[in-house]
């Protein structure tokens, strides 16, 4: 067990896997120099530029050439930098490499992993903010991961770059300094699965990526005044731990989800549907207003969700 | 007038492949009137000295890249005309088991890594396929084709300053039929051409008349010596006519019938036929290769209607492995 943070727990999963498997490569811009979040800092003096290529600003023939290039034989781990900035690779994506599988008739895989920083993050204001998570678990094909931790983001990008289907992986830009323990030589942590992170019989709390950390703080609010939430880590968006997560709402008849994502058409909604659907207990989601993500503090901060009003919705519900 | 470097032999191979891919084109425009083949078809009819003359050159190892226009690609790289024929009627012995249809065409044993129903679309994927080639330092060489126009999306731009950033093993084939859609392309696109743009791009490129299929053969067969000797991404500009519309739909009224008349005289396959009798290959043996062409498509055709439809389940099949409980 080591204690490290985030960002070096994505580094060192990427290192591990290309020393692992020679197939392994990774296309962005500016990975040479360590990526702009430092995220493959020492990579390419170790595995050379030819395996960790830095790119053009060509967002569409990062992803387009990484699907080719998945398609022969090779695991390609594209950065994009932003989430955002994904968008201009959309078609690669979304018509590409989600489908190439299928439209062919199973000849051939796409195993790629798509690295898109999301979330907001120090006023990056609305082209630097997005979280999109939704917009891809609605592609048939495609894998959709938000890890929370450190120990996740180790564990969920080795087994992403393992994986042969192609996968949208969401790192939280605000978790990048979060430091937390990160097993040494552990397996991958299986895709699909969510974490508990902690029990509870009252009410179940479903969240994911950087609104783990803040529903945990809601949660530590509520048991102060004797409500125990069943806080589950998604992990994975798609596709997402039903089992666990209609376990829990079955037991707590309560299911509130959270996210930083636009709350409207956000994936909460397909969460809070299901568990209606499924179970009939009484459901309630929380994501952001449907606004563009503004620049300066107090107005981005009207686009977050603090603690309280989970607090608050919790307590609604009960 | 008699050709310089005349093979017989290896001219009535592409009178061969020309004859299949027309066959296989005209059946596939009676089976769209006749309502068994849906969906969009587009018919190369007119440009296949263009698949014939580039893909005559390639081994078994090398791949292609293909667009919606693509059936003619997958018959020169040796695709089995059955196969694709049942796929066009959506049956179960279809190359993609009847989910991909005429614009998803894809045969990965021969290296031919899909047509494509976005244009322009397959220009990086065909740059990735190099770029892994390089990667593991393959010997294969990679054939991207497109229409002229794909020269005015971005993945175009992309994807060539790609291959000639990273010195890729790839020829980049355009495939000039004068339209984009339903439109003249050249109304349409600043500059000199696709291949000034190439060229702006550091990719030496080189523009043919696309309907002389000994031209193409010889053309492409000096580009892909190059690209594997080391030398880099080429770009060959073909110049060719589409004889029929848009899709197998469209009557293409948007040109004049005087047009497409003229243009008719330089049928490839006319072309070709004229080069062979001249050197002396007798009328019969043309009628032949004909003759055998329509009816391997003829049989083709009588094979997918007799085939099945796809077991329903199948549609669930090859989505994803991770989470494949979910997909309903």
């Amino acid at each position: 067990m080591a204690v490290m943070t985030y960002l070096e727990a994505g580094r060192r999963a990427l290192e591990e896997e290309m020393r692992r498997d020679p197939r392994v490569w990774a296309l962005g811009e500016d990975l040479g120099r360590g990526g702009v979040f430092g995220q493959y800092k020492g990579l390419q003096e170790t595995f050379g530029p030819a395996r960790i290529v830095d790119t053009p600003i060509s967002e569409a023939a990062i992803m387009g050439a990484a699907v080719g290039a998945a398609m022969v034989g090779t695991r390609p781990v594209v950065e994009m930098r932003f989430a955002d900035f994904a968008l201009c690779a959309v078609d690669e994506l979304v018509n590409q490499a989600a489908k190439a599988r299928y439209m062919f008739g199973g000849q051939g895989r796409v195993p790629l992993v798509v690295r898109q920083p999301s979330g907001m993050w120090r006023s990056s204001a609305a082209q630097h903010s997005q979280s999109l998570e939704a917009w891809y678990a609605h592609i048939p094909g495609l894998v959709v991961v938000c890890p929370a931790t450190p120990a996740d983001n180790h564990g969920l990008l080795a087994a992403a770059i393992r994986c042969d289907d192609p996968v949208v992986y969401m790192e939280h830009k605000d978790l990048w300094g979060l430091e937390g323990e990160v097993p040494e030589g552990a397996e991958p942590t299986a895709l699909g699965k969510a974490r508990r992170v902690r029990a509870g019989g009252d009410i179940t709390i479903v969240t994911w990526s950087k609104m783990v950390h803040v529903a945990a703080e809601a949660a530590a609010m509520l048991e102060r005044d004797g409500i125990a939430a069943d806080l589950i880590d998604l992990r994975t968006i798609w596709p997402w731990d039903r089992e666990m997560v209609l376990g829990s709402a079955g037991t707590t008849r309560r299911c509130l989800v959270v996210h930083e994502a636009v709350q409207a058409g956000g994936f909460g909604a397909e969460i809070a549907a299901t568990v209606a659907e499924e179970l009939g207990v009484k459901v309630k989601r929380l994501g952001a207003p449907r606004l563009p993500v503004p620049y300066a503090p107090p107005l981005e901060e009207a686009c977050k969700i603090a603690p309280e009003r989970i607090v608050a919705a919790a307590r609604e519900m009960l | 007038m008699t050709r310089p470097n005349f093979d017989a032999a290896r001219m009535l191979g592409h009178y061969r492949t020309m004859s299949r891919i027309r066959a296989f084109e005209e059946a596939a425009e009676a089976g769209q009137k006749s309502g068994e083949v849906r969906g969009a078809v587009h018919l190369s009819i007119g440009q296949e000295a263009i698949a014939s003359g580039v893909c005559v050159n390639l081994a078994a190892a090398d791949y292609i890249v293909s667009t919606h226009r693509g059936h003619g690609h997958s018959i020169a790289k040796g695709a089995d005309v059955g196969a694709m024929m049942a796929e066009l009627y959506g049956k179960a012995g279809g190359t993609c088991r009847g989910k991909g249809g005429s614009m998803h065409i894809a045969d990965f044993t021969i290296g031919m890594l899909g047509a494509n129903g976005v244009v322009g679309a397959g220009i990086p994927i065909a740059a990735g396929a190099a770029h892994a080639v390089k990667l593991r330092g393959g010997g294969e060489v990679v054939v991207c084709f497109f229409g002229d126009g794909a020269m005015n999306r971005g993945p175009f731009l992309e994807g060539l300053n790609w291959a000639r950033i990273y010195d890729l093993p790839i020829l980049f084939v355009c495939e000039d039929n004068g339209f984009a859609a339903t439109t003249r392309t050249r109304s349409l696109s600043g500059g000199r051409g696709p291949d000034a743009r190439a060229e702006s791009l550091g990719i030496p490129a080189m523009e043919i008349d696309g309907n002389d299929v000994q031209l193409v053969d010889e053309t492409a067969s000096g580009l892909l010596s190059a690209i594997r000797a080391g030398g880099g991404p080429r770009f060959l500009l073909c110049r060719t006519y589409r004889l029929k519309g848009h899709t197998a739909h469209d009557t293409a009224p948007y040109r004049p019938a005087s047009e497409v008349e003229e243009r008719r005289r330089h049928d490839p396959i006319l072309k070709c036929r004229e080069a062979l009798l001249l050197h002396g290959v007798p009328a019969a043996e043309l009628e032949r290769v004909e003759a055998e062409a329509k009816a391997e498509v003829g049989s083709a055709v009588e094979t997918a209607r007799r085939m099945p439809w796809p077991d329903q389940s199948i549609a669930w099949e090859d989505v994803q492995d991770v989470g494949a409980a979910q997909w309903r």
